[in-house]
């Protein structure tokens, strides 16, 4: 069995599946790469089933060697990766010989890169899942220099390709712009708190984290001044603490949450805000929902 | 039963009661609807989560209300017994909040049985309501930043028992020896939502 030995971690590396589903109830939360379009199009890369693990990387910095002959990918926020002397980049299957480093260097835009290998990362699934879930700590430790990663037996068919072109994530001066479905607590919010939500810039701080994304910006004034019993959470919820700073929750998000959610980020967006890092802006755009009871 | 979205991949089903949210999350559970991947009780409320390519949240609301519910859907019907001792660094606070006596406390605790209402913060962590009403107190001003795994815990409404270490708020009146969350058994969590709970002092 081909095994990838760390060399050097960079900031965060961590292994990541599509996340556990069906222990909600009991408390585990869903953990999952931040970017799955960007970790499923590494897998597809090296003709990996897209649910198979990866290497989620945070700016970068990863340094990595396979004890046999093996195939990468490198997709999410473009970086150079070097195997050996032969540079290489993100978006392209990359042969790596046996004892060669694979290093990656650092990303100008975006936050996180995916790295799958074919035949996927097979370390020992927890609550059927490989995934790191940094606010509960199941799944594997994050990796560290030493760290061994098993590697799985590759499906037989695959038909490689050059390179997979993708949107690069949004530049560090751009803003974001992100769709907001408002629900399912806005009505605890004063009618004010709506325009100032979809009409201002936020900007992301830096106690951000795969929990949730801080964002700063004006206060939402509340209607409903109550506290709220603990509800249930999706992914891209904006939750608004109390004169604080909104969150909008990431891939390793606590399974319920105390304070009103104003919005939430829908699916086909929520990936996008793996890829911000502090300081960057996000703009909201409402978009309607057809699903609310009639009161 | 009101239902408000959450994005495009969850419905937050608002009930009257916990027994109401276990009722549906039962039926839920038992119609195998197709999408729907997770199913979230807590207090009040079900939050359903599903899979936007397999379901939409108009038609998934008007088959939630479709849905048979059976009268009395809590659990497996368990009861499971907590030995405790009561050496909690904040038993004297919740004996001067709400003028019991410390034996007074450890009395209305062990006395009632509590019921788990949903899990939430942490894997295992559950919300036992159901218990004495005069034990209501506040969280702590100020969260420890780490408790020990086993505290058994008071806050608002609630007991709790933390089943692993981890940051908390709420006021710890002892602890058990007791292992509350095994990742190899199934299910991992012992308190699940419906078991029946009671907790019985041991000798310190």
């Amino acid at each position: 069995m081909t095994t990838l030995t760390v060399v050097d971690p960079g900031p965060l590396a961590l292994v990541q599946d599509r996340g556990r589903t069906g222990y909600a109830d009991l408390g585990v939360g869903r953990s999952g790469a931040a970017d799955l379009p960007a970790m499923e199009l590494a897998n597809r890369l090296v003709g990996n089933p897209h649910d198979a693990a990866v290497v989620e990387i945070t700016l970068g910095g990863l340094r990595l060697v396979a004890d046999a002959p093996a195939w990468i990918a490198v997709t999410g926020a473009p970086v150079p990766v070097r195997v050996g002397v032969r540079a290489r980049w993100s978006g392209e299957p990359v042969p790596v010989p046996a004892g060669e480093c694979v290093e990656l260097g650092l990303a100008t835009q975006g936050l996180r890169c995916y790295l799958a290998v074919r035949g996927g990362i097979e370390v020992a699934p927890v609550l059927g899942s490989r995934s790191t879930d940094l606010l509960s700590g199941l799944g594997p430790a994050p990796l560290t220099a030493g760290s061994t990663l098993p590697v799985g037996t590759p499906y037989p068919s695959w038909r490689p390709v050059d390179t997979a072109p993708g949107a690069p994530p949004p530049a560090v001066d751009q803003d974001l712009h992100l769709p907001l479905v408002l629900g399912p607590r806005d009505d605890w919010f004063e009618p004010e708190a709506r325009s100032l939500l979809l009409g201002s810039r936020f900007e992301v701080t830096p106690d951000s984290d795969r929990v949730g994304l801080r964002i700063a910006g004006p206060t939402l004034p509340r209607r409903v001044t109550r506290e709220l019993s603990s509800e249930g959470v999706v992914r891209g919820s904006v939750q608004v603490p109390p004169g604080g700073r909104p969150t909008i929750f990431g891939p390793d998000h606590p399974v319920t949450g105390g304070y009103p959610v104003i919005g939430v980020v829908p699916s086909c967006a929520v990936h996008l805000t793996a890829q911000l890092r502090p300081g960057q802006g996000i703009r909201f755009h409402e978009r309607a929902s057809d699903n609310r009871t009639p009161d | 039963m009101q239902t408000r979205p959450c994005g495009d991949t969850g419905l937050l089903v608002e009930l009257d009661d916990n027994a109401e949210v276990h009722a549906l999350a039962g039926a839920v559970r038992a119609a195998g609807i197709p999408g729907v991947v997770e199913l979230v009780p807590a207090l009040e409320t079900l939050l359903v989560v599903y899979d936007p390519r397999l379901a939409r949240a108009d038609r998934l609301a008007a088959r939630l209300r479709e849905l048979p519910r059976a009268a009395s859907a809590l659990g497996d019907g368990r009861e499971v017994e907590v030995p405790v001792r009561y050496d909690g660094e904040d038993l004297a606070f919740v004996a001067r909040h709400t003028g019991l006596s410390e034996r007074e406390v450890v009395a209305a605790h062990t006395g009632v049985p509590w019921r788990v209402a949903f899990c939430g913060f942490a894997p295992g962590f559950s919300y036992l309501v159901g218990g004495d009403p005069r034990l209501e107190v506040p969280r702590r001003d100020e969260s420890r930043l780490a408790v020990p795994p086993g505290a058994v815990a008071l806050a608002g409404r609630f007991a709790s028992v933390y089943p692993r270490r981890s940051p908390g708020g709420w006021q710890l009146v002892g602890h058990t020896a007791l292992s509350l969350w095994d990742q190899d058994a199934e299910p991992p969590a012992l308190l699940v939502p419906g078991r029946r709970v009671r907790f019985v002092e041991v000798a310190a």
